[in-house]
Order: structure tokens, then C-alpha cells, then sequence
């Protein structure tokens, strides 16, 4: 769970997080973005299904992957947020005859 | 595009490179993952100066990155280097087309030193240096029951930030045990290096009066879903964000597939690669500068790109001997103040050896693939003699870290396993690309 | 020097040939040392694509076809043998495989070559392939490019995990009662007809039987034992993507599905010595041919690649021998150490244990070269 604190960065853009509309500070990354979001997992392992949150926000872990804009697996981490972005869940897996939007 | 100087990373040392390279006339490509100059230590910097949380000497890297965004060097943000030939110089790099360069300089900094306890795969357990990440990128601090648990510089300074924002932590869970204190002052270099150590005590001072439990054994996350609760040897509390922190260690994922030689590091209880005065690495083309060649700090970061900058147009004709021996002198005084209170600090924040090499069976070393501690114990018992064989078994540093998390580890329990000392056991190779692309960038289609 | 420890084999190498050999041994009863480098080799095991594959091996070789079919019948036991040993689940799925062809010409091609290596099969285990249309093929393999003009298909040839199967055979030889030494790395040896002692890792190993399977290792052990292995490196890159859900039904030559779901594309071919330096305008070359024949794959994450080096018999051929000089040493060289593990562990093992090799296996042995260089 984390806080914006307004004074210090005001939230002004709107991304979706497994789909919800959530304003966060220009200069978060998608990752951030769901922490903020106060979402409960953004990756399931493919391994065991485990749900797993950032751990490293610096590129590291890969525990941020996350479906960004329909790309699968993407460190949501290295990504900054821009207005609309749809930020969900990696559910273990991809799909790979799944077609992405916008890529 | 063809450069006389390519600089991986845009922290403290690669700027300071990419100035002091363009000021002697060199053609620079600077290359580096994150949208905006500055490292993780100046991570957003141009955007969050102002904030006063974050601290006087945070701000202070502002006119670091100015002077590098005036430099005139050719900046690649949002660029992974996936590949770098050596012998030739060229590198493969996404998005956007190849480059090539006469000489390149890794200044690709520090990870968190990875703290493998059990349930540390737990959403809301995080390196600290992820929460500074978030107040640094979002202004954002975490909330609810907050615990830090670990031992080093930046819990202390994380703290006084987390404070300074009405976010204080709960609890401190310092892993340091007793008598680490009159070790460090044995180690030395706290006199020459008063000035830092001023400032970690003014931290101290800024800290008072939050909970401490000093000296904890036996740390692990609970919970169903999510950490829900902190546990060590003699308590436990509740907790909804658990930080980890044991110190940070050298990037060495690029300079390891590249085959450098690299040291063990005794102090730092890692892998370094192995560079002369000027940064020089064991291949004549590649130099390695800041805290990638071992933790230093940013200061010392800033010292060795300048000094590897120098080195650079040296070799490249652009400076004589004389000149090298001339500029470099006053920097590398500096970059040893900036150094002074390396032996202290390395000794009073040693990683345990249980932070090394997890003992409890159970432990997840590989967040990727999901191995676990007993598991590669058990493929050490089967004769694996280090961390590629045991990824061979196990596919512990299979997955899309590359063994960045585990690596370490892995090998680690091996030494334990084998009896021999952590020198014995050479660490994971890793193989391009370096992270993860895809097939259709990795085709140029 | 440490005293002599004595054993009644010897293998040399911890690879999947090796292992193979070494289990096969042990599970015949013998007091067996398995003498194996350490963490850092070449070790073309770990770079291995993990096919068992017979419909490419053997053309203008009929004993080598023959093998490889033996080897690849004999594959659903071993992986049966493994499991009850030690609870191993190397991931065999054996449907046929198929050879994807991008052009007419490659078609003709691949269909030539099958209707060689059916002749070549003769009757008495014939080799029975389909050359499968577009059309036929998009009914077996989801999304193929629209470049894929068919394939070629044999039913013997299947998939495992390479890395599994090595895990597995290392513990079953171990649980076999065989002795795994690592670091092993020979320093030294003394051959005497059935009388062998090999000096490795500051300890003295002695045996009755030796059997070198060092990989490209063993070209310069060979004439040390009376034997030849004249071996070369061929350089192999294969790409990885991430896991994806199960999405092929088949394993291809150049593109399969791993048990865990990642894609393995490759793989490459480059005479370039012992050099194990990836080549990134190799690996776009894989990429863009397997998006070619799957162009969903475009999109998928590469994780790891690697390069590594195959193990090259001059000819191509495996070489398997019996040393004349010094009867009880054995070489085995071959670049296909998961199809033929099948053999190793269950036909070849039994008669070096024996002590005489069939004489099926005369084909195999490198005095064919001294013929042909005389000739």
C-alpha cells in the first residue's frame, strides 16, 4: 500500500489498473501505478500461480511484469505511465496466439 | 553511429564520464534504461528537487545532470544495451538501431544486495531502495503498518525521509549485530572519513525516538496473500509493507557475460570486476566506473567516470600522459575522501551469513523459477560444483532476472555446501541478451 | 599421490552421453567412477535443443539411421527406467516431429532426402515419412506463416527436457551406487590391456574398463588409450522466449515448445573453433525465420539465449570404439546426446560391460577414416 502526497507530486495522470481509473504523479511508472493503486498482485508466477508485487523498482527482480497497453510481460517498472495506459494483471503464462493492441 | 566514447548508464558515473569526455573533444553516446538522467541515487531528479523530503544532498544532483544534459553527448534514454561485442565495439541496443564505439565505459551501478528469507515473495515485501524509488518517481510513501528491517546507510536515511514525510515506520528491525560498532572502528578510515559519518549520525539524531529492536535474528514474512506479519527470533509484529535492505552490490550482469576478470570482494562479500586506477577492465576496449567496480558511493562514482573519461582520451590520442597524470591526480584525491569511510562502513554492516546463504531449507532463492534453498543444497550433494551447473538441475537463473536475484545465492550455498571459501565458486555466466527483448526487436523487423 | 582406487569402470565425462553410459554401466552391476569437469565447460549438454530426433540422422549412413531408430524406440523406456529410479520426469512426448520447409525448393529438397533415407532404411526397419501440403499441416500446427509451403514428418521423433535428463541420469547413476567425482579433469593416464588408471583431481582411479565420452575433450584423450575421436566444435545459438501456455501439439527442428512453456528457436550451425560468442546477427537470423513459420512468435520476449558447441564427428557420424591396443577402452562421440541417450544407457552400456562391442557398432569405429584417408 502506498500514498501520493499531493503537496509533493499532485496526481495528474489518469492510467487504469485492472481496468480502474487511478491518478498518479507524472514520472511514475506503470509499476508504481499499481502499487498505488493499492492492487492486491501484479503478476501471478507462471511456476506456481504465486502472486507477486514490484519488489526492486530498478529493474531487476521482474517481479513488476505486467500486461502494459496488451504487450504481455512487460517490466512495468522501466515504463513511465502517459495518460490512458491500461496497466493489468499478468496471469501466469501468456497467451501467445493472443493479438495485442497497439504493438 | 560511430562514437569514440560509449557510456552505459546515466547515474553519477556516466555523467560525469560523458562531461568530462565532451570537454576533451570526444564523440559520446550515452545509453541508459531509465526516461531520465540521473542513476537511482538521482533517480528523477529534475522532477523532484524541490521536494525537501528527499534531502539537501539528493537536490544536489541536479547540477550534475544539467551539466550533462549541456554537454553535448548524445543521450539515449529508455535504451537497453542487449548485447556489446568487445573485440569490435559494436552494440546492440533497443529500441533503436545499433552503435558502435572505440571505446566503452559500463557504468551501470549498483542492485540491492538480495535478502532470500522465508516469504520475502510476499506482495508488500520490497527492497528499501524500491520505496525510495517511490518517493524519488512519485512522491509516493508507503502506508499502513510500515517495518524496515535490515542494516545500512540508506535504512537510516530512508527513515529520516519516510519521517520527514509523516510516514515514519512502525518499527526498525536492525540486523546489525553487537559489537559491530568497535569492529568498524578498527577497520579504520573514520577520521579521514568524518564528513560522511557526520551526516549518517546527523540521521541518527533525525531518527531518534522511532522503534528500534537492534541486533534481529531469524527475520521472515508471514502471511496469507500478502505479508501480514514480520516474525524474528524473540518477536513478531504486524506489518502491511516490509523493507529489506542488506547494503547493495555491483551490476555485474553485463561485465560478467562480457568475461572480464573479476575479484572477490572479501569486504563487500561479492563479485567485482577487476579495473586499474583509470577503470581500465581486462579487456582493452571496456572500462567499468562507479559503484559497478565496486560500492563507493556517488561521489567516488563521479571520481572514477572522470578518471575513466581521461583514461579514454588518452588512449584515444586526445590527451598526453602528462596531461592524464595532470587531470587525474585532483580527482582521484577526491575519489579517495569519497572512499574513506568504505572500510568503516563494510565492517560495521557486513551481511550475516545467514543473509548470504539462507539455512532454512524452505527459502525461495529464485523468485523467478521458484527454487528453493534445500534444493540447490541438494543438487550440491549430487556434485554441482557452482551456480551453472546448478542452474542446469534446478533452472535456478533461468527465468527473466537472468539470475541477477539468485545468482549470488545459488553459489553461495554451494561454497557452504562444498566447504570451500565464496573465491572457490565462480559466479553465474550470464548470456545476451542481457534482458529481455523481443523476438521481433531481436530480428530488427 | 593418494592410493589407487579401484573400480570396474571408468567413464570420462559428465555429460549426457556420459551419464547415459555411466548409469547403463552401473545399473549392470559395475563399481562405477564417473570423472566430470566442474562448474564452468564447454558442456554442449546444457546448450542442447532437446530433440529426439530421427528423421534427419543417417542419410548416406544406414547403420546410423538404424542406431538412431534404436535409440529412439528405446526412449520410452528409459524415461519409464527414470522415473521408477528416481522419480524423474524428463518430459518425453514423442508424437512425430516435423521439418518445416519456406520454399518449394526446400520442399523438393527435404523430400528427396527422405525418400533417400527410406531406401537407405531397407526392410528390415523401414523408415516411413509423409511430405505433409500447407493445408494438411495448418490443421496440426496452430497460426504457421503464410511462407510455410509444408513439412516433412516422421513418427519416431519427439521432445524431452535436455536439462532434466541430465539432472535425472547424474541421480540415477548416483543412486545406482556410482561415484560422481567433479573437477575431475584428467591430468594424466596408463593404459595396459584391461588395466587403466586415470589420474584426476589429485586422486588415482583404476579400472578394468575406461570409456572416454569428453565430448570434443576426447580428441586429445583418444590416442592416449590407442584410440582415435577426431571431433571438431560446431557452434550452435538457440534463442528462448518467455513461458506461454501450451500452444503445440509437435515438436519442430526449429522451434518447439519446452514442458515449461517457453519457445526454444534455433538452431544454427557456424564452424568458427572453440568460440562460444553470440553472434547478434545469428540470432536475428533465427528470430526471423521463426516468425517466418510462426509469426506470432514476433512478440514474444526472448529471455535467455546461448550459444554452444556441438560435438562433430568428422563425418557427421557417431564414432563409437574399442581401443585394439588396449582392449576395455571405449570411446563414444556424438553431437545427438538426448536422442541416442536411449541407446547409450540401454544397448551400448550392456556391452561394454560385456566387454565386446556388437558388430553392428564396426561402422561406427574411426578406423573408417583410416580407410577412406588411405583410400
Amino acid at each position: 500500500m502506498y500514498a501520493t502526497r499531493p503537496e509533493a507530486r499532485p496526481a495528474t495522470v489518469e492510467v487504469f489498473v485492472d481496468g480502474v481509473a487511478v491518478r498518479v504523479p507524472a514520472g511514475a511508472s506503470a509499476a508504481a501505478a499499481v502499487l498505488l493503486a493499492g492492487s492486491a498482485a501484479i503478476r501471478e508466477t507462471a511456476v506456481t500461480g504465486a502472486p507477486r508485487l514490484p519488489y526492486c523498482m530498478m529493474g531487476v527482480c521482474f517481479d513488476c511484469l505486467a500486461e502494459v497497453d496488451g504487450a504481455a510481460n512487460v517490466q512495468a517498472c522501466m515504463v513511465p505511465v502517459v495518460a490512458g495506459m491500461r496497466i493489468s494483471r499478468q496471469a501466469g503464462a501468456r497467451d501467445a496466439l493472443m493479438p495485442e493492441a497497439g504493438r | 553511429m560511430s562514437f569514440d566514447l560509449a557510456v552505459i548508464g546515466a547515474g553519477p558515473a556516466g555523467m560525469a564520464a560523458a562531461v568530462e569526455a565532451r570537454a576533451l573533444g570526444l564523440a559520446v553516446l550515452v545509453v541508459d534504461e531509465q526516461p531520465a538522467p540521473g542513476g537511482q541515487v538521482f533517480r528523477s531528479v529534475e522532477a523532484a528537487h524541490g521536494d525537501a523530503v528527499l534531502g539537501a544532498e539528493y537536490s544536489a544532483g541536479l547540477g550534475l545532470v544539467e551539466s550533462f544534459r549541456r554537454s553535448g553527448a548524445t543521450y539515449r534514454p529508455g535504451t537497453t544495451l542487449w548485447h556489446l561485442d568487445p573485440d569490435s565495439g559494436e552494440m546492440s541496443l533497443t529500441p533503436g538501431g545499433p552503435a558502435v564505439a572505440r571505446r566503452v565505459l559500463l557504468a551501470t551501478g549498483a542492485q540491492e544486495r538480495p535478502v532470500p528469507i522465508l516469504g520475502w515473495t510476499l506482495p508488500g515485501v520490497m527492497g528499501m531502495g524500491a520505496a525510495q524509488i517511490m518517493l524519488k518517481t512519485a512522491g509516493a510513501v508507503p502506508s499502513g503498518q510500515v517495518v524496515l528491517a535490515g542494516q545500512g546507510p540508506l535504512l537510516w536515511l530512508l527513515a529520516a525521509q519516510l519521517k520527514r514525510a509523516g510516514a515514519a515506520p512502525a518499527l526498525i528491525l536492525e540486523t546489525t549485530p553487537k559489537g559491530r560498532l568497535a569492529a568498524a572502528f578498527r577497520a579504520g578510515g573514520w577520521f579521514s572519513g568524518r564528513g560522511l559519518l557526520l551526516k549518517g549520525l546527523g540521521l541518527l539524531r533525525e531518527t531518534r525516538g522511532l522503534p528500534v529492536v537492534r541486533a534481529v535474528t531469524g527475520l521472515r514474512a508471514e502471511g496469507e496473500g500478502r505479508v501480514q506479519r514480520v516474525v524474528w527470533d524473540g518477536g513478531s509484529a504486524d506489518c502491511d509493507t516490509l523493507l529489506l535492505h542488506e547494503g547493495v552490490v555491483p551490476a555485474t550482469h553485463i561485465p560478467l557475460a562480457l568475461g572480464l576478470e573479476h575479484a572477490w570482494d572479501v569486504r563487500q562479500q561479492c563479485w567485482r570486476p577487476v579495473v586499474d586506477v583509470h577503470g581500465a577492465s581486462s579487456h582493452d576496449r571496456v572500462a567499468v566506473a562507479g559503484d559497478g567496480a565496486g560500492i563507493g558511493g556517488w561521489q567516488a562514482a563521479v571520481a572514477s567516470g572522470q578518471l575513466a573519461a581521461l583514461d579514454a582520451a588518452h588512449r584515444l590520442g586526445r590527451l598526453t600522459a602528462e596531461g592524464l597524470a595532470q587531470r587525474a591526480a585532483p580527482v582521484r584525491r577526491m575519489q579517495a575522501e569519497a572512499l574513506a569511510l568504505r572500510p568503516f562502513l563494510d565492517a560495521l554492516y557486513a551481511p550475516s551469513a545467514a543473509v548470504l546463504a539462507p539455512p532454512d531449507d524452505q527459502v525461495l532463492v529464485c523468485r523467478c523459477e521458484e527454487v528453493t534453498a534445500g534444493q540447490v543444497r541438494a543438487a550440491a550433494r549430487l556434485g554441482a560444483q557452482g551456480p551453472n551447473q546448478a542452474k542446469t538441475f534446478l533452472r535456478s537463473g533461468m527465468g527473466a532476472c537472468q539470475g541477477r536475484m539468485c545468482g549470488a545465492t545459488v553459489a553461495r550455498i554451494i561454497a557452504e555446501s562444498r566447504g570451500v571459501t565464496p573465491e572457490t565458486v565462480a559466479p553465474l555466466r550470464p548470456r545476451a541478451p542481457y534482458k529481455p527483448l523481443t523476438v521481433a526487436q531481436l530480428a530488427g523487423l | 599421490m593418494s592410493a589407487p582406487e579401484p573400480f570396474q569402470a571408468i567413464v570420462v565425462g559428465g555429460g549426457l552421453v556420459g551419464s547415459a553410459i555411466a548409469w547403463g554401466l552401473a545399473r549392470e552391476g559395475l563399481r562405477c567412477v564417473l570423472l566430470d569437469e566442474g562448474d564452468i565447460a564447454f558442456r554442449a549438454s546444457r546448450g542442447n535443443f532437446g530433440l529426439v530426433w530421427a528423421q534427419s540422422k543417417g542419410q548416406g549412413a544406414p547403420h546410423y539411421q538404424r542406431w538412431t531408430r534404436y535409440s529412439a524406440n528405446a526412449w520410452p523406456e528409459l524415461a519409464q527406467e527414470l522415473a521408477a529410479a528416481v522419480g524423474a520426469d524428463v518430459g518425453l512426448h514423442q508424437p512425430g516431429g516435423v521439418h518445416l520447409c519456406l520454399s518449394d525448393k526446400e520442399m523438393a529438397d527435404r523430400s528427396d532426402r527422405m525418400a533417400q533415407m527410406a531406401r537407405e532404411a531397407g526392410n528390415s526397419l523401414p523408415f516411413h515419412y509423409r511430405m505433409i501440403e500447407a493445408a494438411e499441416l495448418r490443421e496440426m500446427l496452430p497460426a504457421l506463416g503464410p511462407s510455410v509451403v509444408g513439412a516433412s514428418f516422421t513418427p519416431y521423433d519427439g521432445h524431452v527436457d535436455p536439462l532434466r535428463l541430465l539432472h535425472a541420469l547424474h541421480r540415477a547413476f548416483t543412486s545406482a551406487g556410482g561415484v560422481y567425482v567433479p573437477n575431475a579433469k584428467v591430468e594424466r593416464s596408463n593404459a595396459a590391456p584391461h588395466d587403466f588408471r586415470v589420474f584426476a583431481a589429485g586422486r588415482v582411479f583404476e579400472a578394468p574398463r575406461v570409456v572416454l565420452a569428453a565430448g570434443l575433450g576426447n580428441a586429445a584423450l583418444a590416442p592416449e588409450f590407442g584410440l582415435s575421436a577426431p571431433v571438431r566444435p560446431q557452434q550452435g545459438q538457440v534463442l528462448v522466449t518467455e513461458r506461454v501456455a501450451p500452444i503445440f501439439t509437435m515438436p519442430t527442428t526449429s522451434v518447439r515448445q519446452t514442458m515449461q512453456g517457453s519457445l526454444l528457436l534455433g538452431d544454427s550451425v557456424a564452424e568458427v573453433g572453440y568460440d562460444i560468442s553470440q553472434k547478434p546477427a545469428v540470432m536475428a537470423e533465427i528470430a526471423k525465420r521463426a516468425v517466418l513459420s510462426f509469426p506470432f512468435i514476433a512478440r514474444l520476449n526472448i529471455v535467455r539465449a546461448w550459444s554452444a558447441l556441438r560435438i562433430m564427428p568428422k563425418d557427421g557420424v557417431a564414432i563409437y570404439d574399442q581401443s585394439e591396443r588396449f582392449p576395455g577402452a571405449y570411446t563414444a562421440n556424438c553431437h545427438s546426446g538426448v536422442t541416442l541417450a536411449g541407446a547409450h544407457a540401454r544397448l551400448l552400456a550392456p556391452m561394454i560391460a560385456a566387454g565386446q562391442l556388437d558388430g553392428m557398432m564396426d561402422s561406427f569405429s574411426a578406423r573408417r577414416f583410416d580407410v577412406r584417408d588411405a583410400a
